[in-house]
C-alpha cells in the first residue's frame, strides 16, 4: 500500500527539470493579449473623470477595460456585493486598478497604460484599526464567544493584569503571482485557467461578472507555484478580467500579475490589535480572560469574518479557561482587502493567547513553559471542553510536550542557555517551547464536502480527478497514494488530471489544512464504487460468488481464503466493460457530525485537533537587537502520515512562514495609505540563512487518528503557528539583559532587530510593574 | 552595428535579431518557449530565473530577469531543461527531487540552476543558495540536497562552445547595446551618443529599466573593458578595476583587503556578486551603499577618467549629495586604490538590516583604528552607510578619538557622540531613533569584540 509511504512529490522531477506547467507556462494562443492596471493614486477618491482614450492610440493596445465593460454584475465578492471589480465612483485603497490596458504585448499595455487620464477627488482615508474604530467603520456586527463568568472570575481572581498587542499583517510572496488565462471559444462559453485555490468559486465569480450561466464558464488549475490561502477568494477578480477582456476582444487574454501588482493589489494576512485582562493564581493558574479584537480587513469583507471566527477559536490555543470572553470585530479601512494566509486568523488569536501566558508566567516569576503545561486542557469534560463547547476527545498536548522537551534536552540546555547568559553581557540566548491546538474543518459546515471522479480506461490505466488543487502541499501526492491503496493499483497506473470544474462541480477550496481529509474520503469512496463493482465482474471470472472476499492489491485481484484464485486487474477491466459495467465513478465526502450555532456560539465546529510543540533557542545581539535562530526542535502530531516526507515538508516550510511572519516581514503603510513594503527589495521573507543546521523534526509515533483518511492528520496549517517559539525564545533572550529578573518583557511584532532592540533597552532600564491586585 | 546577437542555449546557438537589446534574458527565454525558468519578481531578488552562464568570466549563476540581452551576446546560457541529458537527470536535479526539495516548484530550476553553476566555483555550503527564495519548504531538504557531492563532469556536455566569450555590439532600430573592448572604445562611444549610459554588471540598471520600462536607448558595458578589470598591488596599495566584480573581488583578494572581503560576503547574494561591479556600487551612490562605507574606512581614492584624461579624489570627497557624486558626464571610475597601511589597524565591519543574509542595510558600519603600543588611538577612520544622503565618516568623534586610550571609557564617549552625530530618516527599513541608536552601538561592539585583542 503507497498510503504511508514517504514517496517524493509526484511532480518532483517535472519541477527540477523545470517541464512542470504552471499557467502562464501553457504554449502561447495566436493573437493572444496581455493586460496593464492603471493604478489609483488615493487610499480613497472619488472618480471624477475617466478618458481612455489616449492609450489607444499606443501601437499594439487594442482595447481597454473599464467599469463600462461589465455585462453581469461589476463585483468580484463571491456574492457578498462589496467588492467592486473595476471601479465606476470611488477608489477604496491605494493603487486599486481603475482601468485594464489590453495590448499585443505587455510593453505595449504599459505604455498604454501610462496615458489614461483619470481625475480624483481625494477623500478621507482610513488607514488604521484605531482610526476604524474611533470612526465605527466596521465590516459587521462583532462575533463573540463566552463561557463561564468572565466578570465575576476576573472580580476574584488573586492577580489581574491588562494589555495591548499589535500583530502585523503578512504578504503571501508565493513564488508565482496571480495569472489567469481566459480563451473565448466560439459557442460563447470561456475557459480560465487560473492559478486559483477555488476553482469553483473563481468560476462563480466569472459567470456572475459576465453575466452568463456558471456551465458557460469552465475553470482549470494546472498546478500553483505557492497560494498559502492567497489565491483563495484573491484569484477571482484576475479569471474575472481575463474573462471580460477575452469577451470583449474576441481574443485569448492573459491577466499576470507582476510581482510589483501583486504586492500592492492582492490582500495579505490580517494585522490584528486587541487588548486583553487575565485573572489568574498564584500559581499561574488562568481564571478569566477577556480579550477583544480587531482585525483590518481592508475595503471588501472578503474572508475577513471567518478568518476572525477563526482567531476567537483558537483564542484558548492549548489551555483551558474556565472563564472567557471573547470578540472580535472586523475594520473597515481603506486599504487591499486581507484575506486568508495559513492559520487563517488561527496564528492570530494564538499570539494573543501566548501573549497572555507570558505575561501571567513573568508576573509571578515562574518558568513560562511551566504555566503554560500547568494551564493545558487536561483531564475529561470541563477542563477537556472548549470555551465554544467541543469536548477534546484525543487529547494528545501532553505527549507532544512531553516529546518535545526529551528529544530537545529541554532541561539541560536551560541550565546552558543560564551558564552562557552568566558569561557574556552582550550576547543573550534564550530558549522556549510552546504548544498548538488547532481545529481542523472549515469553520462554516456544509464547506466541509469533497468529490471525486475517478475514470478507468480499457488499458487499466486510471485517471483521477479530485475537487483538489495543488499548491505544492503535496495533495496530488498523497490523493493518489489514496486511490492506488484503495483501489490496490500501482501508481505508476496513475494520472492525476488537472483540477478543473467541468470534472468535479461546486468543490471547496483547497484550504483550512482539510484538502488531504476531504478529498481523500472523496477519493476513496470512489474507489470503493468502482472497486465493488469489479469485484462483482472478478468473481465471476473466478468462479466465486462471494466477491467481498476479494482482495486488490498491486494490480492483482485474489481471492483473501485463497490466494492462488486470482486475475488481473486489468482483465477484470476488460471483462466489466464488455459485461457492460460502468468503468468510472464518482466519490464524494461530507464530515460527520458538525455543527455550530452561531447564536449559542457553541457547538462543535471540529472534526479533530491537530497538535504539535516546539522548542527553539535564539541568540540576540545586544547592541543591535538582531537575533540568530541556534536550533529548533519539533513534535507534530500529524496522525498515521499518509506521507512522511511531504508532511516533514509541510512543517519545516510552516515554521519557517511563521517565524517569517513574527521575525522579519513587516507590513507597512504609509501616512498616505499607500503600502510600501511593496517588493522584495524591501519585504524580507526568510532565506536559508535564517535557518538553522540544527533542525529536528519528529512526527508523533503511533497516532493514527480515527475517522481520518488512513488514519492520516491535517498538516498545511498547524505547524505555522510552532513559530511562536521563536518569539518566546527571543523574548526569555531579551529578558536576561535584565540587570534583575523582569516581571514583565514586552516585545512589538514582528520582532525585528529595531523591535528586539527596543525591548531589551526598556528591559535594561525597567520601569516598575504595577503592584499585583492594583 | 551587428544587427544579430549570437547565444548558445542549452547547446545549440540562436542568432537573435529584432529583439530589443535591453529585452532581459528571462523575457526572451520565456518568449520562445524556455518557460521552465521562472519570474518570482523581476528584480533580482528571488533567484526563480537563475539560470548558469558562461562568458567572459566563466560559468556563473545569474539572475536572468535583471540581464539584458546585449550583455550575453556570445555567452552560452544554460538553464533548467537543459541539465536532462538522455532523459536523465542531472545528480542536482536527482538530489532535490529525491530529497523532497520542490513543493510548488516553482522556485527548484533556480535553486537547481544555482547548485549546477556553483560545481563550476566549487563554492560549497549555503552561500550558494542565499538569492534563491524558497517560500514552501524551509530550505532544508534544498539544503541536504546541497550536500550530495557532484562536481561537473571530465567531458562537460553543457559547455562545448570553442569559441572565444567576446561581447559583441548589437542594436535593434536607434536602440543600441555596445559591448567595447578598450577604455578608449568606451570614452568614444560615451561621448559620442550624450545620452548613453555606462553599464557594468547591470544589478542596478537592470533593476530600473524593469521597473520603469525601456528608457535608454544606448547602452555601453563596461563588462569586456581589459583597463577597468585590473587587480594591481603596488607600493601604494591596492588598485582594484572597476569593473570587477565582486565575486572576483572575494576570489582575488585573498586577505588582503579584510575589512572589503567581509563586507563582500554579507553583500546582496551570489547571483548579484557574479555581475556587480566595484565602480557601479560607487557610481550608484546610493546612501545604503554597501561598499562605500568600507572604502571609506580604508580611505580609498577613486581614479577617474575621461577622453580628457584622469583624475584621483578621495572616495571621502566623491559623494556630493543623494545620489550625486563629482562625476561628470563622459567619465568613468577607473579604479579604486585601498592604500597600504603603514601600520596593522584594528578593524571592523557591520551591516545591520532586517533580515541576516541578502538584505540592503538599515546601517551599515566601517571603522579602522591605528593604535600606538600603549593602546593611544593614532588615526581613526569612522564609516557609516544608511545615516545621511550618503554614506559618510564620522569626522568630528575621528577627532575626537586621536590622542585618547583604546579603552570602554573612550568606546563609551565616542559612541554617545556618535549617535548625536547624524541626523537619518526614518524609513520602511528601519526609524531614525534606531539608526542612531546603532551609529553608536555598533562602535561600542567593535570595543567590546576588540578590546581582548588589544589587551593580549
Ligand atoms: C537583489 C539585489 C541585492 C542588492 N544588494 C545590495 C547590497 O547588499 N548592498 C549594496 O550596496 N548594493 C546592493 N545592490 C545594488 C547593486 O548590486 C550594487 O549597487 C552594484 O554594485 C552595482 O554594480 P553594477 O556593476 O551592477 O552596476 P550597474 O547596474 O551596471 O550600474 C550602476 C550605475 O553605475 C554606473 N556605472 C557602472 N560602472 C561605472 C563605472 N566604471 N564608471 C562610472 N559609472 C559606472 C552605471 O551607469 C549606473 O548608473 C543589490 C541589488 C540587487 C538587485
Ligand atoms: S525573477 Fe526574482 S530574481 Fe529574477
Ligand atoms: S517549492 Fe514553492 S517556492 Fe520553493
Amino acid at each position: 500500500m503507497s498510503a504511508g509511504k514517504p514517496l517524493p512529490h509526484e511532480s518532483a522531477a517535472a519541477h527540477v527539470q523545470g517541464t512542470a506547467r504552471y499557467t502562464d507556462d501553457q504554449p502561447r494562443f495566436a493573437g493572444m493579449l496581455s493586460a496593464w492596471p492603471v493604478l489609483a493614486p488615493y487610499a480613497h477618491a472619488r472618480i471624477t473623470g475617466l478618458d481612455t482614450a489616449p492609450a489607444l492610440t499606443v501601437p499594439g493596445v487594442v482595447s481597454v477595460l473599464d467599469y463600462r465593460d461589465v455585462p453581469g454584475e461589476n463585483d468580484s465578492s463571491a456574492h457578498k456585493g462589496d467588492e467592486t471589480l473595476l471601479p465606476e465612483t470611488h477608489v477604496m485603497f491605494h493603487k486599486q486598478a481603475v482601468v485594464w490596458i489590453l495590448a499585443e504585448s505587455d510593453a505595449a499595455a504599459r505604455t498604454g497604460a501610462a496615458l489614461v487620464q483619470i481625475s480624483y477627488e481625494p477623500l478621507t482615508p482610513i488607514l488604521s484599526v484605531e482610526e476604524a474604530i474611533a470612526r465605527g467603520s466596521f465590516h459587521a456586527a462583532p462575533q463573540t464567544l463566552t463561557r463561564g463568568d468572565p466578570e465575576g472570575a476576573m472580580n476574584e481572581a488573586a492577580y489581574r493584569l491588562s494589555g495591548e498587542l499589535f500583530v502585523g499583517g503578512q504578504d503571501h510572496f508565493y513564488l508565482e503571482t496571480h495569472v489567469s488565462w481566459a480563451v473565448p471559444e466560439p459557442d460563447g462559453s470561456v475557459h480560465i485557467t487560473s492559478s486559483t485555490q477555488h476553482p469553483s468559486e473563481t468560476q462563480g465569480v466569472v459567470a456572475n461578472v459576465l453575466g452568463v450561466p456558471a456551465h458557460q464558464v469552465t475553470v482549470t488549475c494546472l498546478r500553483m507555484g505557492g497560494a498559502f490561502g492567497g489565491k483563495e477568494s484573491q484569484a477571482a477578480p484576475y479569471a474575472a478580467l481575463a474573462a471580460l477582456a477575452a469577451r470583449k476582444t474576441g481574443r485569448p487574454v492573459r491577466v499576470r500579475l507582476r510581482r510589483e501588482h501583486d504586492m500592492v493589489l492582492t490582500g495579505k494576512r490580517h494585522p490584528f490589535w486587541g487588548c486583553y485582562e487575565v485573572g489568574f493564581s498564584s500559581e499561574g493558574l488562568l481564571g478569566a480572560v477577556r480579550l477583544e479584537l480587531y482585525s483590518d480587513g481592508g475595503f471588501s469583507s472578503d474572508l475577513s469574518m471567518p478568518v476572525m471566527s477563526r482567531a476567537l477559536f483558537h483564542a484558548d490555543n492549548a489551555y483551558f479557561v474556565p472563564h472567557l470572553h471573547v470578540s472580535g470585530r472586523v475594520c473597515k479601512t481603506h486599504k487591499v482587502s486581507q484575506t486568508a494566509f495559513r492559520g487563517f486568523g488561527g496564528p492570530q488569536g494564538m499570539v494573543f493567547c501566548e501573549e497572555i501566558m507570558d505575561r501571567v508566567a513573568r508576573h509571578l516569576g515562574l518558568a513560562p513553559e511551566g504555566v503554560r503545561a500547568r494551564n493545558f486542557y487536561r483531564g475529561n469534560g470541563e477542563t477537556a471542553t472548549t470555551h465554544y463547547g467541543q469536548e477534546i476527545i484525543d487529547n494528545r498536548l501532553g505527549r507532544v510536550w512531553h516529546d518535545v522537551l526529551k528529544a530537545s534536552d529541554f532541561a539541560e540546555r536551560k541550565a546552558d542557555v543560564a551558564a552562557f547568559n552568566a558569561g557574556h553581557p552582550h550576547t543573550k540566548r534564550g530558549l522556549a517551547v510552546t504548544p498548538v491546538k488547532f481545529g481542523v474543518s472549515f469553520n462554516n459546515t456544509p464547506m466541509n464536502q469533497a468529490g471525486a471522479l475517478v475514470l478507468i480506461y480499457l488499458d487499466g490505466s486510471v485517471g483521477l480527478n479530485h475537487g483538489g488543487t495543488e499548491m505544492g502541499q503535496g495533495l496530488y501526492t498523497k490523493m493518489l497514494q489514496v486511490a492506488s491503496s484503495a483501489l490496490g493499483v500501482p501508481l505508476a497506473q496513475f494520472r492525476t488530471l488537472p483540477t478543473a470544474t467541468d470534472k468535479v462541480p461546486n468543490t471547496s477550496p483547497t484550504a483550512a489544512s482539510s484538502g488531504a481529509d476531504l478529498n481523500g474520503q472523496a477519493v476513496r469512496s470512489a474507489c470503493e464504487t468502482l472497486k465493488a463493482r469489479l469485484a462483482g465482474v472478478a468473481a465471476k471470472l473466478l468462479g466465486l460468488s462471494a466477491p467481498e472476499d476479494l482482495v486488490f492489491e498491486g494490480g492483482v485481484v485474489y481471492c483473501r481464503f485463497q490466494p492462488s484464485l486470482r486475475v488481473l486487474f486489468i482483465d477484470v477491466v476488460r471483462q466489466a466493460y464488455l459485461a457492460q459495467v460502468p468503468l468510472f465513478a464518482t466519490g464524494f465526502y461530507r464530515t460527520p457530525n458538525l455543527h455550530f450555532n452561531a447564536e449559542t456560539g457553541k457547538g462543535r465546529p471540529f472534526h479533530y485537533f491537530a497538535y504539535g510543540a516546539a522548542v527553539s533557542e535564539v541568540e540576540v545581539d545586544g547592541f543591535t537587537g538582531e537575533f540568530r535562530l541556534r536550533r529548533v526542535d519539533i513534535v507534530e502530531d500529524a496522525g498515521a502520515s499518509l506521507n512522511p516526507l511531504v508532511d516533514k515538508g509541510q512543517i519545516e516550510g510552516g515554521f519557517v512562514q511563521g517565524m517569517g511572519w513574527l521575525t522579519m516581514e513587516e507590513t507597512l503603510w504609509d501616512a498616505s495609505g499607500r503600502f510600501v513594503t511593496n517588493a522584495p527589495s524591501v519585504y524580507k521573507i526568510p532565506t536559508i540563512a535564517d535557518v538553522p543546521e540544527d533542525f529536528n523534526v519528529t512526527l508523533l509515533p503511533r497516532a493514527a487518528q480515527e475517522g481520518v483518511i488512513y488514519g492520516s492528520k491535517a498538516v498545511g496549517e498547524p505547524p505555522l503557528m510552532l513559530a511562536l517559539s521563536v518569539r518566546e525564545a527571543i523574548r526569555e533572550a531579551v529578558s536576561a539583559f535584565a540587570p534583575e529578573v523582569p516581571r514583565r518583557v514586552e516585545l512589538a511584532l514582528p520582532a525585528t532587530p529595531e523591535a528586539i532592540l527596543r525591548a531589551v533597552d526598556a528591559v535594561r532600564t525597567p520601569t516598575r510593574e504595577p503592584v499585583p491586585g492594583d | 552595428m551587428a544587427q544579430s546577437l549570437r547565444v548558445w542555449i542549452n547547446g545549440s546557438e540562436e542568432r537573435i535579431s529584432g529583439v530589443a537589446p535591453t529585452t532581459m534574458l528571462l523575457d526572451y527565454l520565456r518568449a520562445s518557449g524556455r518557460v521552465g525558468t521562472k519570474e518570482g519578481c523581476a528584480e533580482g531578488d528571488c533567484g526563480a530565473c537563475t539560470v548558469a552562464v558562461r562568458g567572459e568570466r566563466g560559468v556563473q549563476a545569474v539572475n536572468s530577469c535583471i540581464v539584458p540581452l546585449g550583455a550575453v551576446s556570445n555567452y552560452e546560457i544554460v538553464t533548467a531543461e537543459g541539465l536532462v541529458r538522455n532523459g536523465v537527470l542531472h545528480p542536482v536535479q536527482e538530489a532535490l527531487a529525491r530529497a523532497g526539495g520542490s513543493q510548488c516548484g516553482y522556485c527548484t530550476p533556480g535553486f537547481v540552476m544555482s547548485l549546477f553553476a556553483a560545481q563550476y566555483s566549487g563554492e560549497r555550503g549555503d552561500g550558494v543558495l542565499e538569492g534563491n527564495l524558497c517560500r514552501c519548504t524551509g530550505y532544508l531538504p534544498i539544503r541536504e540536497a546541497a550536500r550530495s557531492p557532484s562536481a561537473p563532469a571530465a567531458d562537460d556536455p553543457y559547455f562545448t562552445s570553442t569559441q572565444p566569450a567576446e561581447a559583441a555590439d548589437y542594436s535593434v532600430g536607434d536602440e543600441h547595446f555596445f559591448s567595447p573592448r578598450s577604455l578608449k572604445g568606451a570614452l568614444e562611444l560615451l561621448s559620442l551618443h550624450p545620452g548613453a549610459k555606462p553599464i557594468a554588471g547591470g544589478t542596478d540598471v537592470g533593476v530600473e529599466l524593469n521597473k520603469v520600462g525601456r528608457r535608454n536607448a544606448v547602452l555601453v558595458s563596461l563588462a569586456g573593458v581589459p583597463e577597468l578589470r585590473r587587480l594591481t598591488e603596488t607600493a601604494a596599495g591596492l588598485e582594484l578595476g572597476g569593473a570587477l566584480t565582486l565575486s572576483e573581488l572575494e576570489a582575488r583578494l585573498g586577505g588582503r583587503v579584510p575589512l572589503l572581503e567581509t563586507m563582500l560576503r554579507s553583500f546582496a547574494a551570489r547571483q548579484i556578486r557574479n555581475r556587480a561591479t566595484l565602480a557601479g556600487n560607487l557610481a550608484t551612490a546610493s546612501p545604503v551603499g554597501d561598499l562605500a562605507p568600507v572604502l571609506l574606512a580604508c580611505g580609498a581614492r577613486v581614479k577617474l577618467v575621461s577622453l580628457g584624461g584622469e583624475r584621483t579624489v578621495a572616495l571621502s570627497d566623491f559623494f556630493t549629495g543623494y545620489r550625486t557624486t563629482v562625476q561628470r558626464p563622459g567619465e568613468l571610475i577607473a579604479s579604486v586604490t585601498v592604500p597600504k597601511p603603514d601600520a596593522p589597524r584594528l578593524e571592523a565591519v557591520y551591516k545591520v538590516g532586517k533580515r541576516g543574509a541578502d538584505d540592503i542595510s538599515t546601517v551599515a558600519a566601517a571603522f579602522s583604528l591605528e593604535l600606538k603600543a600603549d593602546k593611544i588611538v593614532t588615526s581613526a577612520r569612522l564609516a557609516y552607510g544608511g545615516v545621511a544622503a550618503t554614506p559618510v565618516r564620522a569626522l568630528e568623534v575621528e577627532q575626537f578619538l586621536i590622542g585618547r586610550p583604546w579603552t570602554e571609557r573612550t568606546a563609551a564617549e565616542a559612541a554617545g557622540r556618535l549617535r548625536g552625530l547624524f541626523t537619518p530618516l526614518s524609513d520602511l527599513r528601519g526609524s531614525a531613533e534606531y539608526r542612531r541608536a546603532l551609529v553608536g552601538n555598533l562602535f561600542e561592539k567593535f570595543f567590546y569584540e576588540h578590546s581582548a585583542e588589544v589587551a593580549a
